[in-house]
């Protein structure tokens, strides 16, 4: 490559104008051997510039942490420590069958309460009934009393009919 | 998404990330850390991670951001300057110690300059994203990026001449 082209390059390079390419052409050039002797400072710096690429991170990464793994068993501590919080008292105490028992026992016994009041109100009804027939059984003896009398009534007119007939 | 995935999605940039993270915190050893850090986070929310349209970019943002956060820390007051051994193909000694002298100046130009102007010259002459990467990556305007490129670039040229003419002048 022409001399001229290499200062021009360079001098595009130090304004950060040059593209990629030109970038190229000038680590190709001090790579070489032959490198004017006036431009010989530029040479350690792109041949450092290429240098420096080569270097490797060689290290393994161990992508499964150790800490993570304990978090998560952390977790699963926590939850199963809530759920026996929950699950101890329903097992524990009274179960959800005898809750309902209970519950349906004081059903049962509110209803037949219920239905008991409900007989006591018709017997006292009964009652009241049986008060009026007494008073018109009264009435029948009263009203057959009055028949005697009538009856002793007929028999004197008789008696005096029979006596105008002899 | 399973680790096998995961790893070939992270796979291209992992190298880049460390590399970042290297240049910022100096120790071989505390960008190691980052990058694990970084890989970590990624793989926690593997889960969002097909919702990112540029995982790399998002990943080499959150590596600036996490480098940047462990300099303010006070963890990492106590940074040592670390040399990396540098490799050179040349088989002269004499070349070797030279070169390795002066990438040892370049490195350390690189460490005096801004952090800004450390990050964007890492990403472009190193990694060499385009400007319009780099401004995703830091959330800059291009011309910004240019600018502080163009800076960065000349201080470094100014001190390599310094350097190279000491002794001589």
């Amino acid at each position: 490559m022409v001399l001229n082209d290499i200062e021009k390059l360079l001098e595009k390079y130090n304004n950060a104008e040059t593209s990629l390419a030109e970038e190229a052409q000038l680590r190709a050039y001090f790579k070489g051997e032959d490198v004017a002797p006036h431009l010989e400072h530029y040479k350690s710096m792109f041949v450092y510039f290429s240098q420096s690429q080569q270097e490797q991170y060689t290290k393994d990464v161990s992508l499964k942490t150790k800490n993570t793994k304990v978090y998560q068993w952390i977790s699963v501590a926590a939850v199963t420590v809530l759920m026996l919080g929950f699950i101890v008292p329903k097992v524990l105490g009274p179960t959800d069958k005898e809750l309902k028992q209970q519950q349906d026992a004081l059903i049962a016994y509110n209803q037949t309460m219920d239905a008991f009041k409900l007989v006591s109100i018709g017997m006292n009804e009964g009652k009241q009934q049986l008060n009026s027939l007494a008073m018109m059984s009264n009435n029948l003896n009263h009203g057959i009393d009055e028949a005697g009398r009538l009856s002793e009534f007929s028999e004197t007119t008789n008696k005096i009919f029979k006596t105008r007939k002899k | 998404m399973k680790q096998a995935d995961f790893v070939s999605l992270v796979m291209p940039f992992k190298d880049k990330v460390f590399r970042l993270a290297k240049r910022l915190l100096v120790s071989r050893e505390e960008a190691e850390d980052a990058t694990q850090e970084i890989l970590l986070k990624l793989w926690r929310n593997k889960g969002k991670i097909e919702d990112y349209k540029n995982v790399e970019a998002f990943s080499m943002t959150m590596t600036k951001n996490f480098c940047l956060d462990r300099l303010k820390s006070k963890q990492a007051q106590n940074l040592k300057i670390v040399h990396s051994n540098y490799t050179d193909n040349s088989s002269s000694l004499q070349k070797q110690v030279e070169a390795r002298d002066s990438m040892g100046w370049v490195w350390r130009i690189i460490e005096d300059l801004p952090e800004q102007q450390k990050i964007i010259v890492q990403l472009r002459d190193i990694e060499h994203y385009n400007f319009a990467e780099i401004a995703k990556i830091l959330d800059m305007n291009e011309t910004a990026i240019r600018v502080n490129l163009s800076r960065a670039r000349k201080t470094i040229r100014e001190k390599l001449t310094n350097t190279h003419r000491y002794g001589i002048k």
